[in-house]
């Protein structure tokens, strides 16, 4: 069986995430702030009593961070044994991958090059492939 | 007991269960380490658990396994197809044991020395047939099942939990939807009742998660009797703590690591009776055992005086067994050589024993601890014990906690640390800047103040003065005041860890839900005080740079007081012990000068020339650790923090020189010439009292006593006339002292007239020779 592709839209340009990976499409109740979190942290919130750690996919590639932030599309991923949700700016579908990724030729832009697997073919589109854990470690990951 | 072994018999069930998978995988490569370790650490864990119970069979068996199982990470012998059929046979054979326990049914024991046979090298080059130790068929008898509990995963009480959470969260939702519409009384009812019930099932549930780490400790005595009986040992155990809460799972995972410490310390640390007695120790040796939550930890730590690790002898072994080379151990701290015992394989004792001594405890109990995100540390000293401290996270655990709000959010703070909450527009409460750092003066303490919404880079939405202070005290640290927008209220919060991103803040332990479902912060006071001290160091180097190190001078704290008249004095604050009011009578010039007894020390009386017209004198007791002096004042005027910039005193006296204290004159006590003067003359006119020689009980029980109240000693019989004598029995002898105080032997006074005193009566002693002592000085 082929993998599932979810395709949502990250800083304006519309990617792949593996679904294997995804829990959930949720919408946030209520986002409460982590001050002296990681930057990319937009804060915290509350699905069926778990607490999760809300990151903001747009800031996690420092692809800038308008201080609203949209609560509608949020993707529940667990990830190294915490619940994390990635708002992104909205989620299309649900397709099946029909090859497996390739190798990027193409530059890319700030920030994608440190999340993105390859390109993949999903439906009609060849669409940047994203690894959603890549995503939550944020900027830091690489600094460190 | 029953229960115990239930216990043990379904833990040794799913311990097998979860083995099955290993001794497969081991069966296939018989050189997989890990597995083997995995193998190793079943049969030894079974041994010990059958030591403890009354299970020969099994315990020959495991016994027998784990010296095989043994040899082999050590090396010592190789496994091949016959050896690795013959230690699953001895599995196997567990495992019947064990159902057959269960099920209450007998099982014949006669293959068990077969079994045992096949493992010794002879059997295995002589005889690789496994066929003689293929497993017996296993039988699903019917198990017993009068078993008063039952085991459930931890998962499901999870489960369990957030299930009651979110039935909260939808009586919330419910509670607002009612509100908005027409009230219905009946439907009122029946909502608070349903609200009645999800609190209690809450309740419940929560509970199921606690538990007392007292059901661990109460296994202990009786192990450490056992053992010790076993060991030809006394010991004393020390149990501390036991209220201490823990979350269930959290004390499963340290059941064991404890029974292996505790087994070791007896076994390994504490010394036989002989040994201790010429060491010159105790013969039964202590062994404490003490819980306590500290911070966002729970601590518990397990002290021996036996003889300490012997750090030489560990790296020797780890030098023998190739754990480390050579330049390495050269290199190694005492502390280093000491955490060696914590690798795996290694043991420092001679003999294996049936207890412990296959160095298999300490990694395991290391690998168990960390596992649960826990510390575990030791700390030995040579010849006087060991202290071992294992520290695990509070998370997953219930806490009581404070909420309070800063710049428009709710935060939880442990109870645990907080000290004390103030108003910080309080009378006992004053707040300064220095620069960039603000420190807090409450009731002459001064603290450093950390304001919470600064720290988080919150808007401060409140006026300083409306601020509230929360005074913390984190584990092993200094208190400091953190100032807060609002105190809410106490709450019992389930703490659940918070995600790597959002505990990089430093300043977090980690995350709750409120009431209203909304995620709550909890706040780690210890990561609060690292944070703002960063802050503070930074801001005080900042400060001290242009103005040279002039302000840098050490402050010590003083009391400042009132003298009787009128005068303002400091003394440094560690000098005085303590201060106390004592009744006037107390005071009396006897021997060259003033002197308060006080309890059953008299002391010299510095700081007024005769004893005062009140009824009451207060007084500040000065120790110097040895000496000790009481000095006559009116009142305390304030403690503060203070670098003096002194006038010395124009001649040696009681004050060595005056400073200006917020414009004032305080003069400050020259605690030396005091010490040098009172104590030094409370020595030379000591009064006498004259004692019976040639008793023994008097020379060494009731001499120590006397002296220890300042007398010097004379022997009756001598023509000394003494302040005071003290007669054991039979004649008096009035002319010889001022004043006389009689003993006797019997509890019951000889008849009407007796006015002699039992001589185990110590507080009629003591004051007899209070009250012959004024007689004396009329």
């Amino acid at each position: 069986m082929a993998d599932l592709l979810l395709i949502v839209r990250i800083a304006g340009r519309r990617v792949a995430l593996p679904a294997s990976q995804v829990e959930g499409v949720v919408e946030l109740d209520g986002l409460t702030p982590a001050p002296g979190a990681a930057p990319h942290v937009a804060g915290l919130s509350s699905l069926r009593s778990r607490v999760l750690t809300v990151v903001d996919a747009a800031a996690a590639l420092d692809a800038g961070q308008n201080g609203a932030h949209d609560l509608t599309h949020a993707i529940v991923v667990p990830s190294g044994g915490h619940p994390y949700v990635l708002l992104v700016d909205d989620v299309e579908d649900v397709v099946e991958a029909s090859a497996a990724p390739v190798q990027i030729t193409a530059p890319l832009g700030t920030g994608w090059n440190r999340v993105a697997l390859g390109m993949i073919d999903a439906g009609d589109d060849l669409l940047l492939f994203v690894d959603p854990h890549a995503l939550i470690a944020g900027p830091a990951a690489v600094h460190v | 007991m029953e229960d115990l072994i239930d216990d043990f018999l379904a833990e040794t069930r799913d311990m097998l269960q979860a083995l099955a998978g290993a001794i497969v995988a081991w069966e296939a490569d018989p050189d997989d380490r890990e597995r083997l370790d995995e193998i190793f650490r079943f049969v030894h864990t079974v041994k010990g658990n059958c030591g403890f119970f009354d299970l020969p069979r099994l315990k020959q068996l495991s016994h027998a396994a784990e010296d095989v199982l043994a040899d082999l990470r050590a090396g010592r012998r190789t496994p091949d197809s016959a050896l690795v059929s013959a230690v699953l046979g001895i599995i196997d054979r567990i495992g019947e044991l064990v159902l057959a326990l269960e099920t209450g049914e007998a099982l014949a024991s006669e293959d068990d020395e077969q079994l045992i046979a096949a493992l010794s090298e002879e059997a295995s080059q002589a005889a690789p047939d496994v066929a003689a130790v293929a497993p017996a068929e296993r039988r699903e008898g019917e198990r017993r099942t009068a078993v008063r509990s039952i085991r459930l995963s931890v998962d499901l009480l999870d489960h369990m939990m957030s299930g009651v959470s979110d039935a909260v969260l939808a009586r919330n939702e419910l509670s607002r939807r009612l509100r908005d519409m027409p009230r219905d009384v009946a439907v009122e009812a029946a909502f608070e009742r349903m609200s009645g019930c999800i609190a209690e099932i809450r309740d419940a549930i929560t509970r199921t998660r606690m538990q007392r780490i007292d059901s661990l400790f109460s296994a202990l005595p009786r192990m450490v009797r056992d053992l010790s009986t076993e060991l030809g040992k006394q010991v004393l155990l020390d149990l501390d703590g036991g209220d201490v809460e823990l979350d269930r799972e959290m004390l499963e995972m340290i059941r064991d690591p404890l029974t292996h410490i505790i087994r070791n310390a007896i076994d390994h640390g504490l010394e036989p009776p002989a040994d201790r007695a010429a060491a010159g120790k105790a013969p039964a040796g202590r062994l404490a055992v003490a819980a306590r939550q500290s911070g966002n930890q729970i601590l518990i730590e397990i002290c021996d005086d036996g003889r300490g690790i012997d750090g030489a002898a560990l790296v020797r072994k780890a030098l023998a067994l190739g754990l480390i080379d050579t330049a390495r151990a050269e290199n190694l701290t005492p502390a280093q050589r000491v955490d060696l015992i914590f690798s795996a394989g290694l043991s420092t004792a001679g003999a294996v024993t049936a207890i412990s001594g296959r160095g298999v405890g300490m990694d395991v109990v290391r690998a168990n601890v960390e596992r649960i995100g826990g510390l575990i540390d030791v700390e030995s000293r040579p010849g006087l014990g060991v202290r071992l401290s294992i520290r695990v996270p509070l998370t997953l655990t219930i806490i009581s906690a404070l909420t309070v709000s800063a710049g428009g959010q709710v935060f939880a703070i442990p109870r645990s640390a907080i000290d004390e909450i103030l108003r910080a527009s309080g009378d006992s409460v004053r707040m300064e800047g220095v620069g960039d750092a603000n420190l807090a003066t409450v009731r002459g303490r001064r603290m450093p103040l950390v304001t919470l919404s600064g720290l988080l880079g919150l808007p401060a939405d409140t006026e300083s003065e409306a601020r509230k202070l929360v005074l913390l005290k984190p584990a092993g640290g200094d208190l400091y005041a953190l100032a807060v927008d609002a105190v809410h209220d106490h709450e019992e919060l389930v703490v659940k860890p918070a995600s790597p991103l959002v505990m990089a803040a430093g300043v977090y332990a980690g995350t709750t839900l409120a009431d209203d479902g909304r995620p709550v912060l909890v706040l780690d006071p210890g990561g609060i005080a690292k944070a703002a001290q960063l802050h503070f160091e930074a801001a005080e180097a900042e400060r001290l740079r242009p103005e040279a190190v002039v302000d840098a001078v050490a402050e010590t704290p003083m009391l400042l007081f009132r003298t009787l008249d009128g005068g303002a004095r400091a003394v440094p604050v560690p000098l005085v012990e303590r201060i106390e009011d004592v009744a006037v009578e107390a005071v009396r010039f006897s021997a060259g000068m003033l002197r308060v007894a006080l309890g059953e020390r008299i002391v010299p009386l510095a700081g007024c020339a005769a004893p005062p017209d009140a009824a009451k004198l207060r007084i500040l007791r000065l120790t110097d650790g040895v000496a000790e002096l009481a000095y006559a004042f009116a009142e305390v005027i304030d403690i503060r923090a203070l670098s003096l910039n002194l006038s010395p005193a124009s001649a040696p006296g009681e004050v060595a020189g005056v400073a200006l204290v917020d414009g004032r004159q305080v003069e400050l006590l020259d605690v030396h010439w005091l010490f040098a003067t009172f104590a030094q003359a409370g020595g030379d006119d000591r009064p006498t009292c004259a004692l019976p020689t040639g008793d023994p009980w008097i020379d060494n029980m009731l001499r120590p006593l006397i002296e220890s109240l300042g007398y010097a000693i004379v022997s009756a019989g001598d023509d000394v006339v003494a302040d005071i004598a003290i007669e054991a029995s039979g004649e008096s002898d009035p002319d010889r002292a001022a004043a006389v105080v009689r003993l006797r032997n019997d509890p019951q006074p000889a008849g009407e007239g007796d006015d002699s005193i039992y001589r185990y009566d110590r507080a009629a002693l003591l004051s007899a020779l209070h009250a012959a002592r004024r007689r004396a000085h009329g």
